[in-house]
């Protein structure tokens, strides 16, 4: 197969990287914005011979997920906002189960049916979750069609090799736009499932995956388990990008598809001679903490960008708490989907900039 | 030489623990479905998927492996499972709030796609586990610990009949409702497991069977006096038989 | 069980049955007393591990292998019946 940079939707691009993952099977139910997948999987997976279902609803969905993963084979749904609440159930039953599994999240704007424009309102949904119990959903969010491609790898991954389930958070933006992108080959190891899956008691004992534990200790034991791999991820799967951070005084903080037209900004803001960087964490549960509070302690404020009113704003907060600065954290959000432009998000860095940078060292800092 | 007749089956582990109630049916059907996978052969290629409420035990006594269920999506689950292992022998065992309550839409999902999986639906008449509430296949006048004068019709509507449903969803190759209150009886209902397997098997499509089954805790009634009424009021309202019966049909 | 009866000399052997009843499953629910035909089993009279009063086998004289308390007790209490 070519891989040569082809234009790309950014819902297709998640699809067919999926299936160069190895997905093996797909279940889903229509919501827009991230329809293209399932149309997209309801195709090419019978030809592949691999499994695709249209669910009567996203709660069968994510248990059909449940079901195939614990077969061993790569799974995965797709779906959005209001719809992936439906999901919190079995998301719960998944992590406690340790099944890999992958969700992609195309975010839309809310609360409740809200509307179909890219939003970044399910932040808290993707990383604090509305399931019961004590687990973390592994969340990765691009912010462009090549890292729709290459994060679904990564999900895949950390999904196969962890025993938990991961979520692509994407928004509408990155999932209806069309751009260059490659769609290069998986590039990670398989990861042998053979010791754990369901595949028929034959010559050895048979096998109960569960979240249920009836014993005390053992349901503890079981969730500090689980809790010991998301550290182990943080540790050796944790994604950032950082951008002219060195040397800035203001750095801005921001995820997915806005962090695109803060970097914009930013550029605007190095070529006027205002020391600002940017700050786009990837992986965004668990959430790299000691990045943060390594970049706060070396700048004067931080400037934190979202689609939402205000969300991976708490993270970053507790984060620079938690290496005791006390650096002021402002905060530009605009919920349910309408978009900032490069000038808005650059009006909100001067400001920022002549309110705390400027008073801090004067006007000769610029 | 004497012959051993009966013992054990197989597919029920050698350190089983039966953890149901004295008395309680779910002990004779968890056996009944063991025999079967054991007369089939299908033991060792057998997925099964324990639903909540008094079957989530399921891993202390099925020597097959299991996977554990959210309430009520058991069969959505088996549909993954079959899905990605096409191969494997997939079932359910179910109580009548877990496929008849919270996981209608699922069940009657499943069973339209025709999945090749079997259910095994305990019917009893409440909710066993929670302590006996009424549940949707609460019979009219029955008490339970939220019907205290007994289900009225008019408050809380009707026992939903389960077998008459799912023989219309065309999807399903086999659908039968049996008791378990007799030797007799439980002779039919092994029969009748092993045919709904059978229709997995085949490729005929989803396999179905209702066991009119007993409570006698949450019931209060000795074990004799809840078969007594398996076979007097139940069985009245939910009429045994063979509802639907492709398998019969393509040998 | 088998019973060896000689008739004109000849060696009949008749083999009567047989069940194991283990007491420490048994939940005392006593289908199998009623399911019985020939009042093979009865209730104990002391207690096991469980604090029930399990069935006990008084007559397996009487047995004649049909299993039919085997397949009504839902504890698999009856782990083998013999004929």
């Amino acid at each position: 197969m070519k891989r040569e940079k082809e234009l790309l939707k950014g819902n297709y691009a998640i699809a067919q990287a999926a299936i160069e993952a190895g997905c093996q099977s797909y279940f889903g139910y229509p919501i827009t914005p991230q329809s293209e997948i399932g149309e997209y999987m309801s195709s090419k997976m019978p030809e592949l011979n691999r499994a695709y279902v249209a669910a009567e609803s996203e709660v069968a969905a994510i248990n059909m997920v449940l079901g195939a993963g614990s077969t061993g084979v790569k799974a995965m749904t797709s779906s959005s906002s209001c719809a992936v609440s439906l999901m919190q159930e079995g998301l719960s039953f998944i992590a406690g189960d340790e099944i890999p599994c992958v969700l992609v999240s195309v975010m839309r704007g809310g609360p409740g049916l809200g509307y179909i424009y890219a939003s970044q309102g399910d932040y808290y949904q993707a990383t604090k979750g509305g399931g019961n119990g004590d687990y973390k959903i592994v969340t990765y969010a691009p912010s462009s069609v090549q890292e729709c491609v290459d994060l679904t790898y990564k999900c895949f991954y950390v999904s196969q090799k962890y025993r938990t389930p991961v979520c692509l958070l994407a928004d509408g933006m990155i999932g209806q736009t069309m751009e260059p992108a490659v769609i290069g080959e998986y590039p990670y190891p398989e990861i042998d499932q053979s010791d754990w899956a369901l595949d028929g008691a034959k010559n050895r004992k048979p096998r109960f995956i569960a979240s249920i534990e009836r014993e005390q200790e053992t349901l503890r034991k079981r969730v500090v388990k689980i809790f010991e791999k998301y550290n182990k991820i943080l540790e050796n799967e944790n994604i950032f990008e950082k951008y002219e951070t060195e040397g800035a005084k203001l750095v801005i903080t921001a995820f997915g598809s806005i962090a695109r037209i803060a970097k914009a900004a930013v550029k605007k803001a190095r070529k006027n001679g205002l020391k600002v960087g940017l700050l786009r964490p990837i992986l965004l549960n668990p959430f790299p903490e000691k990045i943060v509070a390594e970049i706060a302690q070396k700048v004067d404020c931080i400037l934190d960008i979202e689609l939402n009113c205000g969300q991976m704003l708490n993270d970053i907060k507790a984060s620079i708490a938690s290496c005791a600065t006390t650096i002021p954290v402002k905060f530009y959000g605009r919920p349910a989907g309408m978009m900032m432009t490069v000038e808005e998000i650059y009006k909100q860095i001067e400001n920022c900039y002549k309110e705390i940078v400027e008073k801090k060292y004067g006007t000769a800092c610029i | 030489m004497e012959q051993l007749v009966f013992k054990k089956p197989e597919s029920i582990k050698d350190d089983f623990k039966i953890s149901f109630c004295p008395g309680c049916d779910h002990g004779i059907a968890v056996r009944l479905v063991a025999e079967v996978l054991d007369e089939l052969g299908v033991r060792e290629n057998t997925i099964g998927i324990a639903s909540v409420g008094c079957s989530v035990f399921s891993y202390d006594f099925f020597n097959v492996d299991i996977v554990e269920s959210p309430h009520g999506r058991s069969m959505a689950v088996a549909t993954g499972i079959k899905r990605s292992k096409p191969d494997k022998i997939v079932f359910t065992y179910q109580g009548d709030g877990d496929l008849a309550s919270i996981g209608l839409g699922e069940t009657i999902h499943a069973m339209t796609r025709g999945e090749k999986v079997t259910a095994i639906c305990i019917n009893n008449t409440t909710y066993g586990m929670t302590g006996g509430q009424a549940g949707p296949t609460t019979l009219l006048g029955q008490v339970t610990t939220t019907t205290t004068t007994g289900r009225k019709a008019e408050l809380s509507g009707y026992p939903l009949k389960v077998s008459e449903i799912l023989k219309e969803v065309d999807g399903t190759a086999y659908v039968a409702r049996v008791t378990l209150d007799s030797p007799k009886a439980i002779m039919n209902a092994k029969n009748c497991i092993k045919k709904a397997f059978e229709a997995q098997i085949k490729g005929l499509g989803t396999g179905f069977v209702e066991i009119l089954s007993t409570c006698p805790t949450n019931w209060k009634m000795t074990p004799q006096q809840a078969h007594e009424r398996v076979r007097g009021e139940m069985s009245e309202v939910f009429k045994p038989g063979v509802y639907k019966d492709k398998v019969s049909e393509a040998q | 069980m088998s019973v060896v009866i000689y008739r004109k000399n000849i060696k009949q052997v008749y083999f009567m049955g047989r069940i194991v009843l283990n007491r420490e499953k048994c939940k005392a629910c006593y289908l199998c007393i009623e399911a019985c035909p020939n009042k093979v089993l009865d209730r104990d009279t002391e207690v096991n591990g469980l604090g029930y009063y399990p069935a006990k086998v008084v007559g397996n004289q009487n047995c004649v292998g049909c299993a039919m308390c085997a397949r009504v007790c839902p504890d698999i209490a009856i782990e083998k019946v013999y004929r």
